[in-house]
């Protein structure tokens, strides 16, 4: 299905405020059910169910969708308690009819021009922001961020916020593991076409010594993601979260020195992951946040 | 220096604001300091030359837009031009009137730039120019180039038969496209080359003799003049100011240290590298312990700051992520550092060469 979306069009699309693609693309991930694994059964949910949810994101990540995914998926989880709020959001989330950002209070709102529910876990519990502030550009193009306003509608005075950045953590750890997939495939089919001094350069022992650290990386974060899904710590998702973000931005690294200069172009397509795994890397936690919370417990 | 920091360099209006700029530098010969007078230099020495580079950065004057022309092209002709040449040529690089682009790179001769295909054939009074180049930097705003085209596609290797010229970017026949580095911004171009006249003139030494031009051309890239010290005792300095002002945090301690101790091994080395030029001596594959050190340097002294902004580090048109995405290329551009690396094994340490 997203083989066949023509995903880095709608990226690009999507980078300039343009959403048709988007959110046809958007609509398609709802009906294969992804939000509805986030949402529980009685909100018109197949959820909780976070390792196919998990799963999900890795192919959602080696695609480059755009869009606010993971946000989507922390809003259900925000919401989740039963209540009015809960009824009001929950299907239209599941069903991919409404998109939801959240950001934390003063932070900043992942395509909050674009969310049709912007969501702020605020001081005094969970709101519904009543607008956004200017869009500023982020080394992803596809990453366009805002500041929600201040105030509006309390949803719900006590969410689930430790729940909702758990969910966001293990959908971001996810997303960034299939970024870095992406990125080790793509480098992969390069080298081994690109000629120099008339050989494949995927011949050369530098360049196939990189592509080797980047697959021991990737490969060693996948059982982290997968395990975090099925025990849902917070310290095994902090765990996945650093560990598969590191992974995705070294291969990142590695992807933009093998193919060279033209790895280094906005109009080549490989550039939609490479500043997607810098920007994961920092989203719901960076790697020292992460790495607090995995000796947290350990006292 | 100028009392606002200046636009972006890869824009039309930061270039011409840099151009100014170092018109305004040249007005009292310090836009390029170790030339002759006649140039419009100051005459200094390498040490002088070192200072005054020091303290440009370390006041956080701009980029200097003839950077390409005054650090690439004009050490070429001091070793290779014609005394016509380099009165007709330096005066005006000096005061940033001509902008000049490297055009080395085509599509197919990247790190292999032997094997590039670009043609000059010759012509009464001079050559015509035909074939692609790619990855030109500042070429989308600049005046001219300068670049190697195989004159003779005869001859026995790949090396030979090259020859060195210089060409105007806006002469019938030329075809500049910018390409959009990773933020877009427009900080290459590609050339393409139909036909276009270059009179003898703008030959650098000998017809034919191109590589070993461009190999002096290539050492002076990499070595000395490419990054001066000055630049990374800035840059640390303000990962350092950027670390107390975050608080100091106890997890980014090591790597502030390390980019404080990296500027200041950079910069011995650097000295020690002038005293031995000063003694007569050549450096050679030297060049290239330098490209790889400052590149992995910068890309390290930049992740720690992205790191340091947390969130703010996300966006792309912060002050920080923009001198993030320029060190992004360092590995890449000069001699890739896989290739200098291999410079490194097999001239300085002596290994055998590999299968290439
Ligand atoms: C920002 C930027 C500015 C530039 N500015 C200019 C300019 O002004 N003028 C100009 O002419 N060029 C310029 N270049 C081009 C630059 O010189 C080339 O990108 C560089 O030489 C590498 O060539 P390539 O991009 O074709 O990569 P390739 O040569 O295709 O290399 C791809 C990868 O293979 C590796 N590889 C290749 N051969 C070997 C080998 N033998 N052993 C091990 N690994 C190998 C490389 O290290 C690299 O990782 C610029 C590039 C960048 C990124």
């Amino acid at each position: 299905m997203l083989a066949a979306a023509g995903t880095p069009a709608a990226v690009r699309d999507w980078s300039r405020g343009e959403r048709a693609a988007g959110r046809a693309l958007w609509s398609r991930i709802a009906e294969a059910g992804v939000f509805a694994l986030a949402v529980p059964e009685a909100y018109e949910g197949l959820g909780p169910r976070p390792v196919e949810l998990a799963v999900a994101f890795v192919e959602l990540g080696r695609y480059a969708v755009p869009g606010p995914l993971v946000e989507t998926v922390a809003a259900a989880a925000a919401l989740s308690a039963p209540g009015p709020a809960a009824g009001r959001f929950l299907p239209g989330l599941a069903s991919g009819e409404s998109m939801a950002t959240l950001a934390r209070e003063g932070g900043y709102a992942l395509d909050g021009d674009a969310a049709t529910a912007r969501l702020v876990l605020a001081a005094d519990g969970l709101r519904l922001a009543p607008g956004h502030g200017p869009v500023r550009a982020s080394l992803d193009p596809a990453r366009r961020l805002t500041r929600l306003h201040p105030g509006g509608e309390l949803l719900d005075p006590d969410p689930a916020a430790d729940r909702a950045l758990l969910w966001a953590r293990l959908a971001t750890a996810a997303q960034a593991l299939g970024v870095g997939l992406a990125l080790l495939d793509r480098t992969v089919g390069y080298v081994k076409q690109r000629v120099q001094f008339g050989v494949p350069i995927g011949s050369f022992q530098a360049v196939k010594h990189r592509l080797a650290d980047a697959k021991i990386a990737l490969e060693f974060a996948r059982p982290l993601v997968l395990g975090a899904a099925v025990t849902m710590t917070p310290a095994d998702v902090a765990a996945a979260k650093v560990s598969a973000c590191e992974a995705a931005y070294t291969t990142a690294r590695t992807a933009l020195q093998l193919h060279g200069a033209i790895g280094y172009t906005a109009e080549y397509d490989l550039s939609l992951w490479l500043t997607k795994a810098r920007a994961l890397r920092t989203a719901w936690g960076d790697p020292d946040a992460c790495r607090t919370e995995v000796l947290r417990d350990r006292a | 220096m100028p009392p606002e920091p200046l636009p972006s360099l890869e824009t039309a209006e930061g270039f011409a604001a840099h151009r100014a700029w170092e018109a305004e530098l040249a007005s009292d010969g310090w836009s390029a300091v170790n030339w002759p007078r006649r140039y419009g230099g100051r005459e200094c020495g390498l040490v002088r030359w070192l200072l005054f580079e020091e303290e440009y950065y370390t006041a956080d004057a701009p980029g200097r837009v003839g950077q390409n022309g005054v650090s690439l092209l004009a050490p070429t002709l001091f070793a290779h031009g014609t005394e016509e040449q380099r009165a007709r040529v330096l005066p005006a690089m000096a005061r940033g009137e001509t902008v000049w682009a490297q055009a080395w790179s085509e599509p197919e001769a990247g790190s292999d730039l032997a094997s590039l295909r670009a043609r000059a054939v010759r012509v009464p009074g001079g050559w015509r120019l035909s074939g692609q180049k790619t990855w030109s930097s500042r070429a989308a705003f600049a005046d001219r180039a300068f670049g190697l085209f195989r004159s003779d596609p005869e001859a026995a290797k790949p090396h030979q038969g090259l020859t060195y010229v210089m060409f105007d970017l806006r002469a019938k026949g030329v075809t500049v496209r910018p390409i959009g580095r990773l933020d877009g911004k427009p900080a290459f171009a590609e050339l393409f080359l139909d036909e276009v006249f270059v009179p003898d003139e703008d030959v650098i030494g000998e017809p034919g003799q191109g590589w070993r031009i461009a190999m002096a051309t290539a050492a002076d890239e990499r070595g000395l003049t490419l990054r001066s010290p000055g630049r990374f005792l800035a840059s640390a300095e303000r990962l350092h100011a950027l670390w107390r002002a975050r608080g100091a945090p106890q997890r980014a301690r090591a790597q502030v240290a390390d980019a404080l101790i990296g500027a200041r091994a950079y910069q011995l080395a650097t000295y020690a590298t002038a005293s031995r030029f000063l003694g007569g001596e050549r450096v050679g594959a030297e060049a290239s312990l330098n490209k790889v050190f400052w590149s992995e340097y910068d890309i390290a002294l930049h992740e720690t700051a992205l790191d340091l902004l947390g969130e703010e580090g996300e966006f792309a048109e912060e002050e920080w992520s923009q001198r993030y995405v320029f060190a992004l290329a360092g590995p890449i551009y000069a001699g890739t550092n896989e290739i200098q690396r291999d410079i490194i094994a097999e001239h300085l340490l002596g290994l055998p060469r590999g299968r290439r």
